[in-house]
């Protein structure tokens, strides 16, 4: 099998419209006083786009990517999936649509600590229930492999550098195929190999694989690598290059 | 096999020192509990099987249970009478040889006859009241334990010399008599007669150690100075717990008062309630103290694996499979624990089988009364998974709840 089609079986159909669609969203935290983390943004993100996000700290950027990856839910506004509303989904239906369309790669690998490489891999496979447990295994070491990790599949995290987890953390968010992955700042715990060893990843998904990212990122150099930049600051977007 | 479980096994596989402890707490309780069940309701059943066996299952006297009525009472039903004198009745059932014949035809049990009456047995100087009791040497083991319970001489022994006579022990304790011993026996009505010590028994029952003599019928219708009464009809039934609605029967056809064991013994039993109702609640206590253990190692584990649950919920896996996560490994423990519980149980009991005793308060035991009842395992492994499943629940239910977006912001 080509290191293609192990990354994505369904990858080379024909490009589709937005693949995430937000429209005028808005969250603002209850509490005495209510705090707004984002308001009133408009963005559309198509197939095999490589997306930064960037913008100081407390601009916004990681609750902007929650609410795309439906594990927030917007004060007010809609976010569409597949162009699908996701508003009218209840919690089951979210997480189902988190489990086999969205990946995400976070800051820290957030991998479970008692599990192999290959099972943490396999942990959204199993979850998600379309492969059986042999085909599953089969999946999570051509991932492995395919991000270079073939020889630590047996290997938990803590015996893994920073880099190695993080290329764990991306096998895993490609575990079942999802069109969309999340990045939050999927290279700032990572040395400047490692990190470039990420960013090359994911490039690759988007250029070989027809993936989509959105990352977020403090790194501007990493962000000028990429093929579109939104902007937040306070909340809003300032600039996004790739507006229409 | 499948995801929800291996993430519990491992989560408990790797925390081992935390699940060895509420396993050993679950363990501590059910196997605890177990002992303490075999102990009370083995002690209970031993009691009982002595009250039952001691004496005569069902005994049939010649009194009545409600004063006939009068004539004049029959005769005119609108009539009262007050200040009558009943007649003098002739002691002791009415055709007793008949009586037993009829009872024989139907009872599930054996019948035998006895004669009851009191005296005092002087000898060395000291007098004790007694309760003198007329047997058939052949008939009364089928219908007491006493022939068992004859320490020395026999049920035989009483054909051997006149007015022979077998003592409780403590009885002749009291007397000083030993078997060979004279002695007098004297009724109240006047009748006085020598017996012969030819044996001493011990029922383990104080009450009836202390103030019983057994004689032949014959002796005993000698000091009731009634050729041919019969004023008592012991029954042993094959089925002890039947003996009321039995007795019950034997008092519709015979018309005389027929006391059944748990009649005997009523303040004894209802007792029993109470002392069941005492060991339920420590039972139940252990089993709850233990389960404090089990939410404990739960809660800590779900406090601990609270940016994991954060994972698990972002990647997809919806609430009610993180609750089961956590109810799953509540019910290992529980499980686990309960199994080795039930080793502990066993082990205890039979440890506790090996410790002699000698206690000489109401009833003489060498070794400790315990019993092997599969309705205590069943009992105790119930509670414990109950409780583990109640204490897997609620933190379970908690960490099912939480907002991965909270974690994950804490944790970058």
């Amino acid at each position: 099998m080509s290191e293609a089609a192990q990354i994505d079986p369904a990858a080379g159909g024909a490009a589709k419209a937005p693949l995430v669609q937000a429209r005028a969203i808005t969250r603002i935290l209850p509490g005495l006083v209510p705090t707004t983390l984002v308001h009133d943004i408009d963005l559309s993100v198509c197939d095999n786009e490589l997306v930064a996000i960037t913008g100081p700290s407390g601009s916004g950027k990681s609750s902007l990517l929650y609410l795309l990856g439906l594990l927030d839910v917007p004060s007010s506004g809609e976010v569409k999936i597949n162009g699908r509303a996701t508003a009218p989904m209840h919690e089951e239906e979210r997480a189902f649509t988190r489990l086999s369309t969205i990946g995400f790669v976070f800051q820290f690998h957030f991998l479970l600590p008692e599990f192999s490489a290959r099972d943490n891999v396999m942990l959204p496979m199993r979850a998600l229930g379309r492969l059986s447990a042999r085909e599953a295994a089969a999946r999570a070491e051509a991932l492995l492999a395919a991000l270079g990790l073939a020889e630590h599949a047996a290997t938990r995290p803590d015996q893994l550098s920073g880099g190695q987890r993080q290329r764990v953390a991306v096998a895993r968010a490609l575990a079942n195929a999802p069109p969309l992955i999340l990045a939050d700042e999927p290279t700032g715990s990572l040395d400047s190999k490692s990190s470039e060893q990420v960013f090359d990843i994911l490039r690759d998904l988007v250029d070989r694989h027809g993936k989509t990212v959105v990352a977020v990122t403090h790194d501007l150099t990493l962000a000028a690598r990429m093929d579109r930049r939104i902007e937040l600051r306070d909340g809003g977007i300032v600039a996004d290059d790739g507006a229409a | 096999m499948n995801l929800v479980l291996d993430i519990a096994l491992t989560h408990v596989r790797f925390r081992a020192r935390q699940t060895f402890v509420a396993v050993a707490g679950v363990m501590t309780g059910v196997g605890f509990s177990i002992m303490m069940a075999s102990l009370m309701e083995g002690s209970q059943a031993d009691f009982m099987r002595q009250l039952i066996d001691a004496l005569p299952h069902i005994t049939v006297s010649d009194e009545r249970r409600d004063p006939q009525a009068q004539p004049g009472e029959i005769a005119y039903a609108a009539a009262r009478i007050y200040g009558l004198t009943p007649e003098t009745r002739r002691r002791g059932i009415k055709n007793p040889m008949a009586s037993l014949a009829s009872l024989e035809r139907w009872v599930p049990g054996a019948v035998a006859p006895s004669v009851q009456t009191k005296a005092i047995l002087r000898y060395a100087g000291r007098d004790v009241a007694a309760n003198v009791t007329g047997i058939d040497p052949h008939r009364e083991p089928k219908v007491s334990a006493l022939a068992q319970q004859i320490r020395q001489g026999t049920l035989a022994s009483l054909y051997r010399a006149t007015n022979a006579m077998i003592l409780g022990d403590r009885l002749a304790e009291k007397i000083g008599a030993r078997v060979g011993a004279n002695i007098t026996v004297q009724t109240s009505d006047g009748a006085r007669l020598n017996a012969q010590v030819v044996g001493l028994f011990h029922a383990g029952i104080r009450s009836v150690d202390e103030s019983t003599a057994y004689v032949l019928i014959k002796t005993a219708q000698i000091l009731a100075q009634q050729t041919g009464l019969v004023n008592e009809i012991r029954v042993r039934v094959s089925d002890a717990m039947a003996a009321r609605t039995i007795a019950q029967r034997i008092e519709r056809e015979t018309g005389y008062k027929a006391v059944a064991w748990q009649e005997a013994h009523e303040d004894l039993l209802s007792a029993f309630v109470v002392r069941n109702f005492i060991m339920y609640t420590v039972v139940g206590a252990i089993l709850l103290v233990a389960s404090f253990g089990t939410y404990n190692i739960i809660s800590t584990i779900t406090h601990e694996k609270t940016r994991d649950i954060a994972i698990l919920k972002s990647l997809g896996l919806r609430e009610a499979t993180v609750r089961r996560i956590f109810v799953i490994e509540a019910l290992l423990i529980g499980l686990t624990g309960t199994l080795a519980g039930w080793a502990l149980g066993y082990g205890l009991i039979a440890a506790l089988g090996t410790i002699e005793f000698k206690m000489s308060i109401t009833t003489d035991l060498t070794r400790l009364p315990l019993i092997y009842s599969p309705l205590h395992y069943a009992v105790a492994a119930a509670v414990a998974l109950g409780s583990s499943l109640v204490a897997g629940f609620f933190p379970a239910r908690k960490a099912a709840g939480l907002y991965p977006v909270d974690i994950i912001r804490g944790a970058t």
